[in-house]
């Protein structure tokens, strides 16, 4: 909270407190204002809502314990298509989603240590391709799983998911208390606001641990964390699989959301957006992973709906579609902060301990 | 047994296009330890700026002689590739020198989407029709296995090639200045070797040879688009690991491997999982590979062994 | 006197070179113990099959008795042997606190579980990890840079910082590799009454220096690398005079700073 406080800026260091309080409003009240711009942007902000999820995940594989993963969305189709398997009509199976969420995370989690074992000793820009690789296969499968025996049901993807069901109460259903009916795209909302308050409470925590002081030591100077007992291959398995149990969780819920799973939400790009993200927020914090999240999910949306009629008025045509646009926009994000401001957006100084721990106040 | 030939054949065809762009990806990583990501985009480059030669060419000069057309293509895609690959070593990765290990790799990535997308730009989304210029009628050197053309044009254009670059790097000036920079900036430096200029120079015979590639690939499946060098890349990049990142002959030699496996793999990989996986998991080979050259060879086949220091 | 380490025979190649060849040597408990040599000797690669960074080609270490895994640095710091780096290594964007709290890692428990649900006994042991980083970093004298990232901290308080972190894993062999290297005169007068407390502290310390002084000084006993052999081993009075271990300076380059 702290962090994200300071990325506030001007406001951040001058009145903390109440920039406390903005945020704090400003979550609650978000989809309001997007309701009012449309039911298009209550998804978007469910979805950005999504990556942050994905960003503080991959933040802490790449971030805290410096360790590239490029495949980082297959533990996110993991968890999706767990969610596809065990919640659908597609096996005719349909398990509650305190079943189906925490198998989802812990198929994602196992995922990362199978293949962490292997990797995980490899310098840094292999384990990159290694993982881009992981995460091609897994998609490879998921495209032609659908023969011999159909599991994936291939390209076409796996529809009607069920929707989350938090003990009877669909999340899908537009909720009505008296005269008043709260749309689901709010229900949503504010369930994925509160797994994502969840976990950045659990991220911070592990931050500051001796887990978090282990990876970030290995991060910086591997040896040297080998030379006061730290065993960096345990804490990259740890960092691996946490980092996909978060992957898999978020997937779990997007197939919930969105109701229908296929390959093609789990490419490449994907990986490379949810890197950008943490990249361009600020590789190794929490708030610029959500701040990365948020701008990224936000930001092609906006273009979309900015140059797209410009477009339109100028050439009569539209020559750059959103997609086009929207790889561009990374792509350049990422280049260009590594060059320009390598610290990301949100240079904050992610911090290990807690020194108001000492005794005398130092 | 004709089967096998016919897939040893088109491995080797394939396989030698993978060495020319290993050969990029293994000197620059030679050099400068970076894995430049975006080098399979600048063999889609050649390949897109050489259709659209051969395209303009045949609308200005309808009547000039195929192998004549492609030549000018390929003597305008490559230095287009060359100044790119100049213009992303001037521009990008020199600046990142000192920089923290990720930030260059991730760089690397960046550049290699913002290629494609601004081909995608360019040349659109569609699959173009690669003009084959070279025939492609099939030929039976042994009866029931078949050799177009072009394949063979493919394997002897790249074997000059490589004979060209392996002559350049062990015989000349250039040469010697470019190992002596692999070995140890500094101490090449102290030399009198001019390290940013070669490093520049490796960019763009690497970026040159990822030109003659592109084309060799278009020709050999007719086909260009925006996103055919990501594969292609990554592929070559795990060639170059499998022969020994850094090691030239290596390169050749992984790629050659690579081809082969891959080639043998797909027409067997039926048949040895039961039906089960069939050859849309054709690119799963060069991963697996690359996997495991790693984790029990990281050196590769001719690597040295390097440690970390302590 | 009791032994705290042995080394058995030590040697290690790096492909045709032979950087150490059947070293054998034996430190006592509570004793600086020298180890000196010309560059190229091999010390550091001493320190390295010592503390599991190389696979030794041949010999062993027995400490306390028992036989030092190879290979495995985390086991070697657990069974008590604490290490500096020739070219400090530290973590860059941790702060000096942090930095020894990360060196007291293998002394603390919690699991992931106590640190997720913030558990008593995990809430404890953060409170006692950070007071102890503390302590050693008053201890080391830099308590002052505390919340400063080391990077910005002076050479010489990288050195102190080194071996504060070295001493968060509780060890009872303490091995420093130059630790004196590009400090200046004040300085290295410091650090030889930090050494010498952290001696009187109980804890056997194990010394490469070029500074002729301070080895001099410091140590109880000292051992002579050349090309990877011992060739001397006695009280440094002694060592001084040897004959071997002259001409071996003056064969190779001279260190006296
Ligand atoms: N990882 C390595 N790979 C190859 N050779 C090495 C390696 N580490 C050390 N050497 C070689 O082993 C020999 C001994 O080196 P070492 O670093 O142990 O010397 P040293 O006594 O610490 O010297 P200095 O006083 O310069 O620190 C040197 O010739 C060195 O080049
Ligand atoms: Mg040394």
């Amino acid at each position: 909270m702290n962090e994200l406080i300071e990325a506030v800026p001007y406001l951040g260091k001058r009145n903390p407190r109440l920039t406390k309080w903005l945020i704090i409003i400003l979550a609650l009240v978000a989809p309001l204002i997007a309701a009012y711009f449309g039911r298009s942007w209550m998804r978007i902000l469910d979805f950005a809502l999504l990556y942050m999820m994905l960003a503080l995940g991959l933040n802490l594989v790449v971030g805290f314990a410096g360790l590239l993963d490029l495949g980082y969305i297959a533990f996110y189709a993991v968890g999706a298509y767990t969610w596809a398997f065990l919640a659908s009509p597609h096996f005719g199976v349909h398990m509650p989603f305190w079943i189906v969420l925490p198998l989802g995370a812990a198929f994602a989690a196992l995922a990362g240590i199978i293949l962490g074992f292997p990797v995980l000793r490899l310098r840094g820009d292999y384990l990159a391709i290694v993982t881009l690789g992981f995460g091609e296969i897994v998609r490879i499968f998921m495209n032609n799983l659908n023969h011999p025996v159909n599991i994936t049901n291939g390209p076409q993807g796996i529809n009607a998911l069920d929707s989350l069901n938090l003990f009877g109460w669909n999340l899908s259903q537009s909720l009505t208390i008296g005269d008043f009916k709260i749309h689901y795209l709010y229900l949503y909302y504010y369930f994925f606001l509160l797994c994502v308050i969840g976990s950045i409470v659990f991220i911070k925590r592990l931050q500051i641990s001796r887990v978090g002081r282990a990876w970030a030591a290995m991060r910086d100077d591997e040896l040297a964390a080998k030379a006061i007992g730290i065993n960096v291959r345990n804490m990259k398995l740890l960092a691996f699989s946490l980092g996909a149990t978060f992957g898999g969780v978020a997937g779990g819920l997007f197939g919930s959301f969105q109701g229908f799973v296929s390959p093609e939400s789990f490419s490449l790009m994907e990986s490379i957006a949810v890197l950008t993200m943490v990249v361009f927020g600020g590789m190794g914090n929490i708030a610029g992973a959500i701040v990365g999240a948020l701008a990224l999910t936000a930001l092609p949306e906006i273009l979309r709906n900015i140059a797209l009629p410009v477009q339109e008025a100028l050439f009569g045509t539209v020559i750059l579609d959103p997609e086009v646009l929207r790889m561009l926009l990374l792509s350049l994000a990422m280049i260009l902060m590594m060059l320009l401001r390598p610290a990301g957006l949100v240079p904050a100084h992610a911090r290990y301990s807690r020194p108001e721990l000492l005794k005398g106040g130092a | 047994m004709e089967t096998l030939l016919q897939q040893i054949v088109n491995g080797l065809v394939v396989g030698s296009v993978y060495a020319l762009v290993a050969l990029g990806y293994t000197m620059v990583y030679g050099i400068l330890g970076l894995i430049n990501f975006a080098h399979g985009e600048v063999v889609m480059i050649g390949a897109l700026t050489a259709l659209q030669t051969l395209l303009i060419l045949m609308g200005v000069a309808p009547d000039m002689a195929p192998l004549l057309k492609l030549a000018i293509a390929v003597l305008v895609a490559m230095p287009v590739c060359m100044i790119l690959g100049f213009l992303m070593e001037r521009l990008a990765y020199r600046r990142l020198r000192g920089a923290p290990r990720l930030a260059p790799l991730i760089t690397a990535i960046g550049m290699s989407f913002l290629l494609q997308t601004l081909a995608m730009i360019i040349w659109g989304r569609n699959y173009h029709t690669f003009p084959q210029l070279i025939s492609t009628a099939p030929m039976q050197p042994i009866p029931g296995v078949f050799v177009t053309p072009v394949q063979v044009a493919i394997v002897i254009v790249s074997a000059l090639v490589m004979a060209g670059l392996i002559l350049l790097v062990t015989k000349t000036r250039l040469g010697r200045a470019m190992r002596a920079t692999a070995e140890n900036h500094r101490v090449a430096a102290l030399m009198g070797v001019d390290t940013n200029a070669i490093i520049a120079l490796t960019f763009v015979i690497g970026a040159g040879l990822a030109a003659v590639a592109g084309v060799m690939f278009a020709s050999n499946y007719g086909i260009a688009h925006y996103a055919m060098g990501f594969m292609p890349g990554l592929k070559a990049f795990t060639a170059a690991v499998l022969g020994g990142i850094g090691n030239l002959g290596g390169a050749m030699l992984g790629g050659i491997v690579l081809g082969l496996v891959e080639a043998v793999g797909a027409g067997y990989i039926e048949t040895m999982t039961f039906g089960f996986l069939n050859s849309s998991y054709q690119d799963i080979f060069a991963f697996v590979i690359l996997g495991i050259v790693l984790i029990f060879r990281p050196t590769g086949l001719l690597g040295e062994r390097v440690s970390d220091r302590a | 006197m009791i032994k705290l380490l042995e080394a058995r025979g030590v040697g290690k190649r790096f492909g045709g070179l032979t950087a150490l060849s059947d070293v054998s040597l034996t430190i006592n408990k509570g004793e600086v113990y020298g180890l000196i040599g010309p560059n190229g000797a091999g010390k550091t690669t001493f320190f390295n099959v010592l503390t599991g960074a190389y696979i030794p080609d041949d010999g062993e270490f027995v400490f306390n008795g028992t036989e030092l895994p190879t290979g495995k640095p985390h086991l070697v710091v657990q069974q008590g042997i604490a290490r500096t780096f020739q070219n400090i290594r530290l973590f860059g964007q941790l702060t000096a606190l942090e930095n020894v709290m990360a060196g007291h890692h293998i002394r603390t428990k919690a699991g992931l579980w106590g640190i997720l649900m913030q558990s008593k006994h995990a809430i404890e042991e953060e409170r006692l990890t950070t007071e102890r980083a503390f302590e050693l970093l008053k201890y080391v004298g830099i308590e002052r840079f505390a919340h400063t990232i080391c990077k910005s901290l002076s050479y010489g308080d990288q050195r102190r910082l080194e071996i504060a972190r070295a001493l968060a894993s509780e060890p009872q062999l303490l091995a420093l590799d130059e630790p004196a290297a590009g400090m200046n005169a004040t300085e290295t007068g410091q650090l030889k009454v930090l050494i010498e407390q952290i001696r009187h502290d109980g804890i056997t310390v194990l010394l490469i220096e070029h500074d002729v002084k301070l080895v001099m000084g410091l140590c109880d006993r000292v051992a002579v690398l050349d090309f990877g052999k011992k060739i001397a081993e006695d009280v440094p009075a002694v060592v001084q005079k040897n004959e071997a271990v002259i001409s071996a300076y003056l064969g190779g380059p001279k260190h006296a700073h």
